[in-house]
């Protein structure tokens, strides 16, 4: 029990970091005017005040943690954290349900995009600011961040990174340091983020919105400033632009790090999986513009290009935004675009969903089945890029799919017995598991989950924390033999 | 020559026993003591037992007057640090490497003089390779040896019934290729040579080694006998270096089926090769063969470092179906025992790689020494200097020349062009000639005919 004080100690430490966060739409409050300044200093001082509160009491277990601790720590984190982030949206909006504010900001933070607010675009700029700076932090992690810029955090770098970070290899890391490793990816993803915001402002957005895309782009969100998303634009040099800087965070971003360091493109033909995701993507968006031409959603094929590409990278790379109402296209492109997003992005990348590379490895699996029934004596390593993969991979990558599957099929079941339709609750759960935001029915492109019940929106919120957590993380908290000595 | 030569394995022992035969001195170092007195009493040789990398040892064993230093040890490390201290401390004018790791090739920089002072290296598995490759290229030949870094290349191979030029006289080949020069350089019928002439009938069973450019093997070949369909499934057993290096080398063009006894080599091999299929198992397991389908295999190379294991899986392999199995084996003893007979091709590690060796201990300036018939015949490339009056080739018609009984010129190469030697052609200075001697006591005499005469200067 001592040992999980250990874990509070630690958490108080995070909230006093994650209060710092505050100071981004507390100057977008400066700016604009906007009613909030005070809101958010308030939220600011109560997080700052629990978390030393915390880090106070628990000061003498201040100390390593465990493995188990470190999973406890993360779970725990990932909680509480968008707990406290609810506090501006509740003081600002006084008709908005703890229930509602807690989707919101875990949506945020696990990158989901999924929104219950209704009226974006007349929301105050520093509430809006706040919900993209969210999935920003999320996209890269929040215990990633605090790992880059809190060695003497005393408490297991390394486990906490694997805790958080996607993906089924974590071992490979990039410098000898793990703090090196997240410091570099965070300033990876810095610079792209500012590149992004640079490039959407020059094709046309105004700075504020800027910021708020190039925040939700990164993190492969998908919250808009604006209720009707990207539509509202109405402009397919943004939309190109977007599409580009999706493809972008789909990729692993110790590639683009690997690009930066080595000063080449080689990184990324040597990157087996992102090679793999951006061609599926690429391939896709070609069929699918194909398939509404042929059956006339659209009587320019440029045009079912555009709408095409767009609405699938866009739900593909888990990011969730529209230009258009897909869900009125034929049923094949929506459900082959959430397909697609279970399946698309890349291990360490800021999307959701399986993983490419889990994919990959299974594919390579069932071929070594094959092989095995073929040639009973053949010794088959499976290698991805040149490199073994050991069967002790395999095999978590197995029972991975399997939690997902299980998970998946759970939580429709327990949204058909909340009483909502099949198409809804099964593209909800695919689209809160996979962080991807809109899904089909109610819950679609031109509606949003606030038509939902609260026990139906705890249930998506559940789906998204697990989702982000990658299933194992969450789950492992809940098994006996966690709290077994 | 005195020649120290470090390490008994393979490669030290079979180059002993040539350079021994070759009149040179030879002084053995190795670590083990049994392997030495082994050498010591079938060769006259001196040996010396200790650490082939220490300078007391190499001062023991004479360096202070050696011409030549011959590392070859196990240890690429061992070799090179040998040939450093050769170089730095005793000055050797001659100091050859065997190095076999692909990493430490990939940086010459490494050999020159200002680091480890190799001046040659030598990587007897990847001559092996390339020989091996070039009799699946080919599949019809017994030998296919190359000069002048590719350009030409010695051929031997087995006339059989259905061949155009089978059952004509050698003169008939111009009248029937009127666009490919090639030259038959000798012929064995029943083991014994038989001088080309232009009207020396070839029959079926003859072993005919033709030198020819290399790009028209293939048309000289179609003359010989009826062509198979070029090879497409390789089968290779025994997964050491040189299995390994072949299928690295084939994989991408052929299909490749590699099987292996040792399972943690098997992993090994499978992590290092992309599109082989490793297989695990005893290469003497006829339903191992059956079931990966040995019918179907077009090349079978038994590469296992036990010859009796090389042979019995070749003759399994043949029997099964598999249309030409190439066995690996170092006893010579066994090579001649075997080859011809149901094993296609004998490989004698030794022979192979010797001719590597020999070009470095030859008099006169030799490009490049091919063993033939396992070392009773040899196919020399010589470069001719001087002039008219220095040198006894050099300005002179091919029948003007003195050549001795047994030995014949097959072709020159003039500044990167082919001339199929015919007798009217004259040799000129620099030229590298391509001699094709039967038997190996006339060498000398042909290396003294090459070198330029001392009364000159």
């Amino acid at each position: 029990m001592y040992r999980s004080l250990t874990v509070i100690n630690a958490l108080g430490l995070m909230l006093v970091l994650f209060s710092m966060t505050f100071l981004l739409p507390i100057i977008t409050a400066l700016i604009y005017h906007d009613g909030t300044l005070l809101n958010f200093t308030e939220a600011m001082l109560i997080t700052f005040l629990c978390g030393v509160l915390m880090w106070g009491l628990t000061y003498r277990h201040k100390g390593e943690l465990s493995i188990r601790h470190g999973y406890l720590l993360v779970v725990v984190m990932w909680t509480t954290i968008p707990a406290f982030a609810t506090l501006p949206l509740l003081m600002v909006l006084h008709n908005l349900s703890f229930t509602d504010a807690y989707f919101e900001t875990m949506s945020g933070l696990t990158t989901s995009g999924g929104t219950v607010l209704v009226g974006l675009d007349n929301l105050p700029q520093a509430i809006n600011l706040w919900r993209h700076e969210l999935v920003w932090l999320g996209g890269m992690g929040i215990i990633v961040l605090v790992v880059a810029i809190m060695p003497l955090l005393g408490i297991g770098g390394r486990q906490l990174y694997k805790a958080e970070t996607p993906g089924p290899m974590k071992d490979a890391t990039l410098t000898p340091r793990i703090t090196e490793t997240a410091r570099s990816l965070w300033l990876v993803y810095l610079g792209i983020t500012l590149a992004c915001i640079a490039s959407l402002k020059i094709a046309g957005m105004i700075w504020f919105d800027a910021v708020c895309h190039a925040f939700s782009v990164m993190g492969l969100g998908g919250f808009s400033t604006h209720d009707i998303s990207i539509e509202y634009f109405h402009s397919p040099l943004i939309e190109f632009v977007l599409i580009v800087f999706m493809l972008v965070a789909v990729v692993n971003f110790a590639t683009h790090f690997l690009v930066v360091r080595q000063k080449s493109l080689r990184p990324y033909f040597k990157d087996v999986e992102g090679r793999s995701s951006v061609l599926l993507l690429l391939c896709s968006c070609l069929a699918v513009a194909i398939i509404l031409w042929w059956h006339g959603t659209y009587s320019n094929f440029w045009t079912a290009l555009r709408f095409a590409s767009f609405n699938l990278v866009s739900i593909a790379t888990s990011a969730g935004y529209a230009n258009t109402d897909f869900g009125l296209w034929p049923i094949f492109a929506p459900l082959w675009m959430l397909f697609l997003s279970s399946i698309g992005a890349s291990s360490g990348s800021t999307g959701g969903g399986i993983k490419m590379i889990r994919t990959i490895i299974l594919f390579k699996q069932a071929g070594r089945e094959f092989t095995k029934i073929l040639h009973p004596s053949a010794i088959a390593p499976m290698k991805i890029g040149g490199a073994v993969i050991p069967n002790n991979i395999v095999f978590s990558v197995l029972a991975f799919i399997f939690l997902y599957f299980m998970s998946v099929v759970m939580l429709v079941f327990i949204m058909l017995l909340s009483g909502l339709d099949f198409i809804t609750a099964f593209t909800a759960v695919i689209a809160s598991i996979n962080n991807v935001g809109p899904g089909l029915g109610q819950v679609g492109p031109a509606s949003n989950y606030s038509g939902l019940t609260d026990f139906q929106t705890w249930v998506c919120t559940l789906a998204m924390l697990i989702g982000r957590l990658e299933i194992v993380t969450l789950l492992i908290i809940f098994t006996p033999k966690f709290w077994k000595r | 020559m005195n020649i120290i030569i470090l390490g008994t394995g393979q490669v030290g022992s079979t180059v002993a026993e040539s350079l021994v035969s070759e009149a040179n001195d030879i002084t053995v170092v190795d670590l083990d003591a049994d392997k030495l007195k082994l050498l010591q009493d079938r060769l006259d040789l001196r040996t010396l037992v200790g650490n082939a990398s220490h300078p007391s040892v190499l001062e023991q064993a004479g360096i202070a007057d050696a011409d030549m230093l011959l590392a070859v040890t196990q240890s690429d490390e061992v070799n090179m640090v040998a040939c450093k201290l050769a170089a730095s401390l005793y000055n050797t004018p001659t100091k050859i490497a065997r190095i076999r790791s692909a990493d430490y090739l990939a940086h010459p920089v490494i050999f020159d003089s200002n680091n480890f002072c190799v001046d040659f290296s030598i990587c007897p598995e990847q001559i092996l390779t390339d020989y091996i490759c070039k009799l699946i290229e080919f599949p019809e030949a017994l030998q296919v040896l190359e000069f002048a870094g590719g350009k030409v290349s010695l051929v031997a191979v087995r006339a059989i019934e259905g061949g155009p030029l089978v059952g004509q006289p050698l003169s008939f080949m111009r009248t029937h290729l009127p666009h490919v020069d090639a030259r038959v350089a000798a012929i064995f019928r029943q083991d014994r040579s038989i001088l080309p002439q232009g009207d020396t009938v070839i029959e079926a069973g003859d072993e005919v080694f033709f030198i020819a450019a290399t790009e028209n093997i293939r048309s000289v070949l179609k003359e010989m006998r009826r062509m198979d369909k070029p090879a497409k499934r390789v089968m290779i057993v025994g997964g050491g270096n040189i299995g390994r290096r072949l299928a690295l080398a084939l994989e991408q063009i052929y299909q490749v089926k590699l099987i292996e006894y040792n399972k943690t080599s098997c992993q090994r091999l499978a992590s290092e090769l992309s599109k082989t299929l490793v297989l695990h198992g005893d290469c003497t397991d006829e339903n191992l063969l059956r079931s990966e389908n040995i019918e179907d295999v077009d090349v079978f190379c038994a590469l296992t470092n036990d010859d009796e294991n090389n042979i019995m899986s070749s003759l399994l392999a043949k029997n099964g179906g598999a249309r030409k199995v190439v066995a690996l084996i170092n006893r010579s003893a066994y090579v001649g025992l075997v080859q011809g007979g149901k094993i296609d091709i004998a490989l004698s590690p030794a022979h192979v790689t010797i001719g590597s060796l020999l070009a470095h201990v030859r008099q006169g300036d030799v490009a490049a020494v091919h063993s033939l018939r396992r070392g009773a015949a040899e196919a020399l490339e010589l470069v001719a200097h001087g002039d008219r009056d220095s040198s006894k080739v050099v300005g002179r018609r091919i029948d003007e020349i003195d050549l001795p009984e047994g030995a014949n010129i097959g072709a020159m190469v003039r500044n990167g062009v082919v001339i199929i030697a015919h007798h009217e052609r004259m040799i000129e200075t620099d030229d590298h000639v391509i001699v094709f001697v039967i038997d190996k006591k006339i060498i000398r005499k042909v290396e003294k005919l090459f070198q330029i005469g001392v009364g000159f200067f």
